[in-house]
């Protein structure tokens, strides 16, 4: 069978086992720092798409509102 | 602090709209079309540029590079300048893209339906083609990068981290996957073989789908979707998790296309596993988009922008879990090569791309033009047809995907086949196939009546082409310190970097192992390279497209020894294949074992029209092969070209092959002839036969020698 071929490579097994370790650390990493975040920079980029409208376009949708 | 003065640029925006709405009605077109070849083999015209080998892949490359490039292209243009508080880097970059990508579409247009194709799925396209594509990549990567550079707004939004991911993993998957020595201008084998080109074509196929029709799509929804709400986004911390860990999974999970496939074993353990833990952060993600509207929900009942963000982020959630569910092996074993994979796609495609970009125009173009949107009623209208459309399009499906799997795996009481007649299981559910068509073209009209809505929109406004816009520059100071997370994210090219690293190390572990081994393949000694008739004849089934309805790989199941009598494909029986043919669907019976199974007569009749051989067959018929002519002047450049990528074909074998090549004709024209028929030597249909006859015996050789 051709799982028998691989066999001959040295320890394909570690392969897999790398991976998930690396994923685990970094994922682990990815936790803690979110959850060490500061709450004004989390707010302060959650408004950034509401803010960014140019004067033109938030006078003319004032207009239509007033419609 | 002094404001600066500066214009968005709303120009290339509104063109890449333009684009997105033509390749879209133009892209859904050619799917319905296909759609009805299915139910109705009439309908490929008889003719080979309208047949479904071809038009297949025009379909599948129209959507996902035109309709949602072109869509993608849009919302970033519009969303990065805004968010980073500057102009586009440059408008000349811009406009290069812009014309390249458009040229780029056209070429695919004109050499998909010419079969000019490297049978890669969503990777067809020739190598002229490939590297254009290379080029403009880059020309947008550097308008966006430049762009960032150049911001007015310290910190990136998460939206601008997708763009950037989406820009650095495409242009990885293409480059690699596009590797390819060239026989001439319109033609090249992939540099890889089998097993290995299987595992880089599925690495690059899912990530298409990850990279190119999800990331760049799950930015303009955190920026889009906020926007229409008018609230912030649910979680921003949520977002975090949901970029790192999703651009940092995804790239793993490409094998999950490969089970119980000759690739090695802990290589799809791996995609499975990984493609298990895909579910987390997608859902994150769509819980994130979803509770972005609690407390706002009687307007999603109003707003029909929000109403289709919200179908479209529920596609989302639903074709993300159920591609982990169709990653568990024995899940995959019912589903795989069947029409479940197509409804899954089309979850996604109709679904989350679809409505996605539908609610992002029914937005962009009334605030972009000044004035409301023509008609909300008609929009309801679109909403309703798209949304049935998709049922209609997927239940039928789904029932199809599992009626024929089952057909297919099924025994009766003294062990043999129930269905052993494969047609048997296609007749069965062409019904459900019509349904599809009729879904298919409820979605269409919606799109069509939103083409109406949209340009009527315009047309009562006054387009805002530069929008004008004021903000503080950026402080040149250095900023010190900081978390390190908000200090990376000031720094977009490091970002970058690191966005390339994470996801490197999935390719590189998944990779680099079955390309170590290479030498170790237990070549099987009775298979050997492709004769030169032979090499025409495989030419030219990936030409017609033969890949997109039959597969080339019989998996280790019981049911598909049986009915493909012989033993199932092995690894060492694909080392001469540049590319690999194994295919991902099964619309027709499985070829791999096909070789000796039926005389030439039977391959010539059927070939000429399937009905005389399978009556109610919805193959379609290749009259051309008949009267077209392989060109043995190619026979040298071929063998040249496969022997720079490792097939051991002697040296100078190229000068004497075509006599070899006759001498093979020959042999086949005088069976025909036994047979009754009087064919041409040098006509096509012969060596396809001549590859047909070859599929899958090299290693019966072997079982005979024993
Ligand atoms: C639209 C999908 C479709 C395309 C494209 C297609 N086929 Fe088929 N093919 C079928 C179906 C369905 C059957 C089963 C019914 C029949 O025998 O015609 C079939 C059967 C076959 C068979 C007989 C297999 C068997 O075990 O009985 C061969 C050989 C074959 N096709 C070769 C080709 C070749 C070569 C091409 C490309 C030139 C091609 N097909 C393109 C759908 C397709």
């Amino acid at each position: 069978m051709f799982k028998h071929y691989f066999e001959q490579v040295h320890n394909v097994a570690i392969w897999p086992i790398i991976s998930l370790s690396i994923f685990f650390v970094f994922f682990l990493g990815l936790m803690i720092y979110v959850w060490k975040i500061k709450k004004s920079y989390v707010d302060q980029m959650g408004e950034m798409p509401l803010k960014d409208d140019s004067p033109e376009i938030r006078t003319h949708s004032i207009n239509l509102n007033n419609h | 602090m002094e404001l600066q003065q500066f214009k968005y640029d709303n120009k290339i925006t509104k063109y890449f709209i333009i684009a997105t709405v033509i390749f879209g009605l133009v892209g859904m077109l050619v799917g319905l079309l296909i759609a009805t070849q299915l139910v109705f083999p009439e309908m490929n015209m008889g003719l080979q540029y309208t047949s479904f080998g071809r038009l297949r892949p025009l379909h599948t490359n129209a959507i996902i590079f035109a309709f949602v490039g072109n869509a993608m292209f849009a919302g970033v243009y519009y969303s990065m300048q805004r968010l980073l508080k500057t102009r586009m880097f440059s408008d000349m970059l811009s406009w290069i893209h812009f014309w390249g990508w458009q040229l780029i579409i056209l070429a695919a247009a004109i050499t998909l339906p010419l079969g000019l194709t490297s049978s890669k799925e969503y990777a067809e396209l020739e190598w002229p083609i490939d590297i254009a594509i290379t080029l403009i990549w880059i020309v947008f990567g550097i308008n966006m990068i430049g762009t960032i550079l150049k911001r007015r707004e310290r910190h990136m939004y998460v939206a601008i981290w997708f763009y950037i991911a989406t820009f650095v993993t495409v242009a990885v998957l293409h480059v690699v996957n596009s590797f390819a020595i060239p026989v001439d201008f319109f033609k090249s084998y992939s540099w890889y073989a089998g097993v290995q080109d299987a595992l880089v074509q599925w690495w690059y196929g899912h990530n298409a789908v990850a990279f190119f029709l999800t990331t760049p799509f799950l930015g303009l929804m955190y920026y889009y979707l906020p926007k229409a709400a008018n609230r912030p986004v649910y979680s921003y911390k949520l977002s975090i998790i949901h970029f790192w860990s999703l651009i940092f999974i995804y790239i793993w999970a490409g094998p999950h296309h490969l089970l119980y496939t000759s690739l090695p074993d802990w290589a799809q353990s791996l995609g499975v596993v990984f493609s298990v833990m895909l579910i987390a952060p997608s859902w994150g993600g769509m819980l994130n988009g979803l509770l972005t509207l609690r407390g706002a929900w009687d307007r999603v009942r109003e707003d029909p922008v929000l109403k289709f963000m919200v179908v479209a982020v529920t596609a989302y959630g639903m074709s993300t879990l159920e591609g982990p569910l169709l990653s568990i092996k024995s899940i995959n074993a019912i589903a795989h090569f069947t029409d479940w994979i197509i409804a899954h796609v089309h979850i996604g495609g109709l679904g989350w791309n679809g409505f996605m970009i539908f609610g992002m125009l029914y937005w962009l173009i009334p605030k972009m033009w000044g004035t409301k949107l023509h008609s909300t009623k008609l929009a309801n209208v679109h909403f309703w047809l798209g949304t049935l459309g998709i049922i209609v399009y997927a239940l039928p499906l789904y029932a199809a995907g599992v009626t024929q799997s089952l057909m297919w795996k099924d025994f009766d009481a003294e062990g043999f086949l129930e269905y052993p007649n494969f047609l048997q299981t296609v007749t069965q559910i062409i019904p459900m196939y019509m349904m599809r068509a009729i879904g298919g073209l409820l979605y269409l009209s919606g799109a069509i009546i939103m083409t109406y809505n949209l340009i009527k929109t315009a047309s009562s406004g006054y387009f805002i082409a530069n929008e004008d816009a004021e903000a503080p520059a950026l402080e040149k100071k250095k900023i010190v310190g900081g978390h390190w997370h908000s200090a990376w994210e000031r720094k977009p090219v490091f970002f970058t970097v690191l966005v390339l690293v994470a996801i490197l190390i999935g390719g590189i572990v998944e990779m680099v192992p079955t390309f170590l081994i290479d030498s170790n393949i237990k070549t099987i000694e009775t298979v050997q390279p492709y004769t030169p008739l032979e090499l025409h004849g495989r030419d030219l089934y990936i030409k017609e497209g033969c890949v997109s309805c039959h597969t080339q790989m019989v998996r280790p199941f019981r049911s598909e020894t049986e009915r493909y009598r012989g033993e199932y494909s092995k690894a060492g029986e694909f080392v001469y294949d540049h590319p690999f043919l194994w295919g991902s669907k099964r619309t027709g019976p499985d070829l791999h074992r096909i070789g000796g199974r039926y005389n030439d007569a039977w391959h010539y009749s059927h070939m000429y029209d399937p009905q005389i051989t399978s009556k109610g067959s919805i193959m379609p018929p290749y009259p051309w092969l008949f009267t077209q002519s392989i060109d043995p002047e190619k026979t040298a450049g071929k063998i040249r070209a496969l022997r720079k990528v490792g097939v051991p074909y002697p040296e100078g074998y190229e000068d004497t092959a075509n006599e070899e090549l006759k001498a093979q004709a020959q042999k086949i024209v005088a069976s025909l002839k036994a047979d009754g028929i009087e064919a041409s030597e040098g006509a096509e249909i012969i060596a396809l036969i001549a590859y047909l006859q070859r599929l899958g015996t090299d290693i019966k050789v072997e079982t005979a020698q024993k």
